[in-house]
């Protein structure tokens, strides 16, 4: 049975974090959206706060209940954190004799506590974690910051309209890649743990053992979030089923209602393109080499010695599409989709990845 | 061959600039030897492989390598000014400084291809990723059956290395075919694209391997070709082109369907990838 942390005690999981060394990352309002910030007392979080999500939709709300998880996501994932969205891979300098030394970025280690990471979000970091880190290059920014992480995870009890992760088979209860897991409940947190650091962390907190009753309450309230959701893939692989359809006339039709504008792939917790450039010094004595995000949907992302392999919409947005759910296969063993619903919600003009995806390919074999 | 990763695989290495060679109009081979002798001593490539170019504080271009794997002491990289990096390494001089990274990708299947006919075919500055190959094959003749060298270019003008496919030519059992889709006047070889001279190559269909490079729509018709003539599809290999930042297979710049051409290729079995191989948009 797991562990039961009053709400009135639910400050002592942030000291007991804190006290561990971590700088805590949670979940606030700013600007009308919930997004990750420092948070030191938990009365910064989002009480009484829940998000409506519609195709090309935000807005956050009140609700009468006194939970501080009550909302689906933000536009954050936990891939900021750890593959950071512009950063310093090297530096070099030139010198009067025009040597030039290169230093590889110091890597930050600075350990980070988050709050609040949900399942589809987890489902992406181990995503990530493969691309990054399980190859034969790692990389050093990513393993540093990875490295330092904590994850307390809550399990979702509030989809958004646009979420579909019980499709994607990452969510709505958190299984994996988490150090605790939270279900939040009216006047308190059912807490679980998965590793030996959040077992100690547990052990400092004033919990009890939960009781059947709660216990049966959490399980409902996620039973529930995942019947909640109307929205779902095809399949949960559709590799064979898209590039058997490159032709399709839905992509120049999708292209038409595409900006290019890349928010999806910048809102989606697995999209990793990045770009990388130089910023000279004024006085050109020294160079920084940058790494920023970039999106397939950019114009510079296909170019080839002095021309674009993809000069419009529709062939940008069938790369993305037949990566996302069909390529990513081969290159990780499983979709790059985890069914957050992010760049349904974050795209201007509210293009739905589920419903390009049952167009495209059909409703092909049900899940 | 076993190439020792650095802990962080985006820092380029200080190498100096041996020598520039112009080669035509707009291409230039740049000598380079790293600046560290320890670093120098500790590198080395296969045919088909890359580095990275840094220019400094302008940025880095994938250039293929084309000196000889065996020569220790220099790495030779052909380019062509098209872009803005490769026109801003072209101003550079003897002695400047740049950044190397490398080497990356798989290149070419030289065991595989031991004991059997060889076709290199190249269209453009293709030759240069296969340069180090044919060097690799003259020196080690026996070991390979009869060599075939085809170069295509679009003007008899963009003829580069001609005292090189001259030297070829006069190996036994080895030949050599130049073609200009536009000829000047006094050019003695073939007129046309470079395909049209498929029927000459002198190759056993069940005991040969077929390296291409260059332009996809000349590989393109070249593979169709090759079919035809009842070459497999698993000895055909390609070398692609794609978009490259960081070479590491990280950035997501140059993937073909499932493959990062950086980490994967550059050069591909043609049964791997001939599924999407010329599907517009790939």
């Amino acid at each position: 049975m797991p562990d039961f942390l009053r709400r009135t005690d639910f400050q002592s999981l942030i000291d007991a974090l804190r006290g561990a060394g971590y700088r805590c990352i949670g979940p606030q309002v700013r600007e009308g959206a919930i997004v990750y910030d420092t948070v030191e007392q938990v009365e910064a979080l989002p009480w009484g706060v829940t998000d409506q999500q519609a195709p090309g939709h935000y807005r956050l709300g009140r609700t009468e209940d006194r939970r501080c998880f009550a909302w689906a996501t933000g536009p954050q994932a936990l891939k900021p954190l750890v593959f950071r969205s512009r950063e310093t891979l090297w530096s070099a300098a030139r010198h009067a004799d025009g040597t030039i030394a290169f230093t590889g970025a110091t890597q930050r280690c600075e350990p980070v506590a988050v709050i609040g990471a949900r399942a589809c979000d987890l489902a992406a970091l181990y995503i990530q974690d493969k691309h990054f880190l399980q190859d034969a290059y790692v990389d050093p920014g990513y393993r540093a910051a990875r490295e330092a992480l904590f994850l307390v995870a809550v399990h979702c009890t509030h989809p958004a309209a646009t979420c579909f992760c019980a499709s994607t088979g990452d969510g709505p209860r958190a299984a994996y890649g988490f150090d605790l897991a939270l279900a939040e409940l009216e006047d308190g947190y059912l807490i679980e743990t998965l590793s030996e650091k959040g077992r100690t962390l547990v052990g400092e907190l004033p919990t009890r053992p939960a009781d059947a009753a709660e216990q049966r309450a959490a399980d409902d309230a996620v039973e529930a979030a995942a019947t909640q959701q109307s929205r779902t893939l095809p399949s949960r692989d559709l590799r064979h089923a898209l590039f058997a359809n490159l032709h399709h006339l839905r992509w120049q039709e999708v292209a038409e209602r595409c900006l290019a504008c890349g928010n999806c792939t910048s809102v989606c917790p697995t999209c990793f393109c990045s770009s990388e450039s130089e910023v000279p010094a004024l006085d050109g004595a020294r160079t920084d080499h940058l790494r920023e995000w970039d999106s397939c949907f950019t114009q510079q992302h296909s170019y080839i010695s002095g021309w674009t392999l993809r000069a419009n919409a529709a062939r940008r947005y069938r790369q993305w599409l037949t990566h996302k759910l069909g390529s990513w296969h081969d290159q990780y063993g499983r979709s790059g989709c985890v069914g957050c619903g992010r760049c349904i919600t974050w795209c201007p003009v509210g293009i739905d990845i589920t419903e390009e995806a049952q167009t495209i390919c059909g409703r092909v074999a049900a899940r | 061959m076993a190439v020792s990763l650095p802990d962080n695989p985006h820092v380029p290495q200080e190498a100096v600039v041996l020598e520039r060679i112009q080669e035509s109009r707009n291409m230039f081979t740049l000598r380079l030897r790293f600046a560290d002798p320890g670093v120098q001593a500790g590198y080395s490539f296969e045919p088909g492989q890359f580095n990275m170019l840094y220019l400094y504080g302008v940025g880095e271009v994938p250039i293929s390598i084309v000196s000889d794997p065996r020569d220790e002491t220099v790495l030779d990289h052909t380019i062509r000014e098209i872009g803005r990096v490769t026109k801003a390494l072209g101003k550079l001089r003897v002695g400047d400084r740049i950044g190397v990274r490398g080497p990356y990708g798989h290149g070419w299947p030289l065991r595989e291809a031991e004991q059997r006919d060889v076709v290199i075919i190249t269209g453009g500055l293709g030759c240069a990723p296969v340069v180090s190959v044919i060097n690799y094959i003259l020196r080690r003749r026996e070991r390979f059956g009869r060599l075939n060298i085809v170069q295509g270019v679009k003007h008899s003008a963009d003829l580069i290395w001609k005292e090189r496919y001259d030297r070829w030519r006069a190996v036994p059992n080895t030949h050599v075919f130049l073609t200009a889709d536009e000829g000047a006047s006094l050019w003695p070889w073939h007129v046309g694209l470079v395909t049209e001279i498929f029927d000459r190559l002198e190759y056993d269909r069940q005991r040969v391997i077929v390296m291409m490079c260059g332009p996809e729509g000349m590989m393109r018709a070249g593979v169709r070709l090759l079919r035809e003539q009842g070459v497999s599809d698993t000895d055909i290999w390609l070398s692609m082109e794609r978009n490259m930042q960081c070479a590491v297979g990280h950035c997501g710049h140059c993937q073909f369907g499932p493959a990062f051409v950086c980490k994967n290729g550059p050069v591909f079995r043609y049964s791997e990838i001939g599924w999407l191989f010329g599907t517009e948009g790939f």
